[in-house]
């Protein structure tokens, strides 16, 4: 690892002012914040990213995870995903969250990976994380050594001729099917960013993966109280029954009226270069009683823009058929 | 070969030699090892110089002299003992219990948090060591396998592992023993494969698996 300037911060304004002066806050970015450091030590190791100086955040007083009023909860951007996979609200109201973050990773590292960190989670591509390849995320130009590669575990949706790299996190599917929406303090001032809006397609700029500028410091995110009736599930698919990440997974947010469904909320989860809202197939479910037939019509929906590389066309099918037994799971009477 | 072998008295060489000798040969096993595995991996992978390049000028800042340029001093709480060092930031947990403060017993297996050998726990909690920083945990109680129990006196996690012949190599064996002391205080079902759920951050590639299984279950019911 290259040696960096360590600071702690003890106040967010200061953690902001000191980001501010990184050239970006994306890849290459010459300051970092470090919180659970389960991704950054892990690339900083593979001189994936080699940041001059490291902000250590954990003094901030950012993880709690409390009600908000008027309804709904607020999740502090250090709360740890082990905390928030195991929070009594969360196990009840937003079961899919919780059941997102125990699929992932290790008790280890849920004891050390923050809410926030889990939303940057870096790619798992191998290329990426090799400095001895080409690749347009890491050195944008380079070329993608994926796209003729080994591309089993990576995306078929939102891909462009420069980048085919998976987004690895469970909890951002979930976040993404609950509609949370990221609160910001940057350098001018506080925002709130929709998880829809926050993760970019990487297009032309595969190195920009997010809306996130120098300085920028998510602080919480918050969740929006959900209509009586509602159930939610999680279903991640993978090579071994634990500690993998996921070929395909799906996260449904699912209310139901007088046996019909009211309200979809869809998510799908390693298949696409960002979480993955299919809402075209979120509006076929709405206002018809959940059946097989219909789950169906709506995954052939969701992955009906899917394009595979060489080797993870496997994935158009198994994603398909992933959110189909989530939407049954969710909807399934005792 | 010859001048070790005239300082070591014990004909079977200086690995089987006792502690006393090694040292009047200057030569240990660890040091041993150590210097074998640079020149053997230096051939091929850059990298491994440039990490022991910098353990080696880490091993010189850590001379009482003077504090190096670019070094932090910090004040770790160690097994309830305060060390105080003056580290560069970049240093890990784990290398620097091993390297700095000479606990050896935490094991470095992938060093990118995918094994588990590592864990050791920070207030109270299992984490990796490999994924952070010695700097951060200024204040913090780190507890590794060295403090949750010694010879003559086990835990009885420890000592249900030798009982159920928890391990073959050994290499994962404090990882697992730590994770093991770690899952008692946290949610977990009641069966075997809950207890595997709960210990799949830990890797045993001999495949000693049922075997640490029986080891854990036993702890949990003298618990319960």
């Amino acid at each position: 690892m290259q040696n960096f300037q360590f600071t702690t911060a003890t106040k967010v304004s200061d953690a902001v002012k000191t980001a501010a002066l990184s050239q970006t806050a994306q890849q290459d970015a010459d300051v970092r914040f470090i919180a659970g450091g389960t991704t950054l030590l892990d690339l900083m190791k593979l001189d994936v990213e080699v940041p001059r100086q490291v902000v250590d955040i954990n003094r901030l007083p950012l993880d709690q995870v409390e009600p908000v009023s008027g309804g709904g909860l607020k999740i502090g951007a250090l709360a740890r995903n082990s905390d928030v996979a195991e929070h009594a609200t969360v196990k009840r109201d937003y079961a899919v969250l919780s059941q997102a973050l125990l699929s992932g990773a290790s008790p280890q590292l849920r004891n050390m990976a923050t809410t926030a960190g889990n939303l940057l989670q870096r790619t798992r591509c191998a290329y990426f994380r090799d400095t001895a390849y080409p690749c347009n995320k890491r050195k944008p130009g380079t070329g993608c050594a994926a796209i003729g590669g080994y591309n089993r575990m990576l995306a078929i949706l939102g891909t462009s001729e420069h980048c085919i790299a998976t987004n690895p996190s469970d909890q951002n599917v979930a976040l993404t099917a609950l509609e949370a929406t990221i609160h910001i303090e940057g350098a001018k001032g506080e925002r709130a960013v929709p998880i829809q809006e926050f993760y970019l397609l990487p297009g032309n700029t595969p190195q920009r993966e997010n809306v996130l500028e120098p300085g920028d410091l998510i602080t919480y995110i918050t969740l929006p109280a959900l209509p009586s009736n509602t159930r939610s599930y999680y279903v991640k698919l993978r090579d071994r029954a634990a500690y993998e990440f996921a070929l395909a997974s799906a996260a449904v947010v699912i209310t139901q009226q007088d046996g019909r469904i009211s309200r979809a909320r869809v998510a799908l989860g390693g298949v696409g270069t960002k979480p993955w809202r299919p809402v075209a197939a979120e509006k076929m479910l709405e206002g018809h009683a959940p059946s097989e037939e219909l789950f169906r019509k709506a995954a052939r929906e969701a992955l009906k823009g899917a394009r595979p590389a060489s080797e993870n066309g496997f994935k158009v099918e198994l994603s398909q058929r992933c959110l189909v037994r989530t939407l049954k799971l969710a909807t399934q009477t005792a | 070969m010859s001048e070790e072998k005239k300082s070591t008295p014990n004909p079977q060489g200086p690995e089987e030699s006792d502690p006393k000798s090694k040292q009047a040969g200057g030569y240990t096993r660890r040091s041993f090892l150590g210097h074998l595995g640079a020149a053997g991996l230096a051939a091929t992978a850059a990298p491994v110089l440039q990490a022991h390049a910098s353990q080696t000028a880490t091993a010189v800042e850590d001379a009482p002299k003077a504090a190096a340029a670019g070094t932090i001093a910090v004040t770790l709480k160690i097994n309830g003992k305060r060390h105080q060092l003056q580290l560069e930031p970049r240093v890990t947990l784990l290398d620097c219990l091993r390297e700095r403060v000479d606990l050896t017993g935490t094991k470095k297996g992938c060093d990118h948090g995918q094994c588990g050998a590592c864990t050791v726990h920070i207030n109270g909690r299992r984490v990796n060591s490999c994924l952070t920083l010695a700097v951060m945990h200024q204040g913090d109680d780190i507890t590794t396998i060295e403090g949750i129990g010694q010879p003559g006196n086990l835990h009885p996690m420890q000592a249900a592992f030798v009982e159920h012949d928890g391990y073959q190599c050994g290499a994962c064996t404090s990882g697992q023993i730590m994770s093991a002391v770690a899952l008692l205080k946290e949610p977990c079902g009641p069966t075997d494969a809950d207890v595997k759920q709960a210990m799949y951050g830990n890797i045993c590639r001999c495949g000693a698996y049922p075997n640490i299984v029986a080891a854990v279950q036993q702890v949990r019911k003298q618990k319960s």
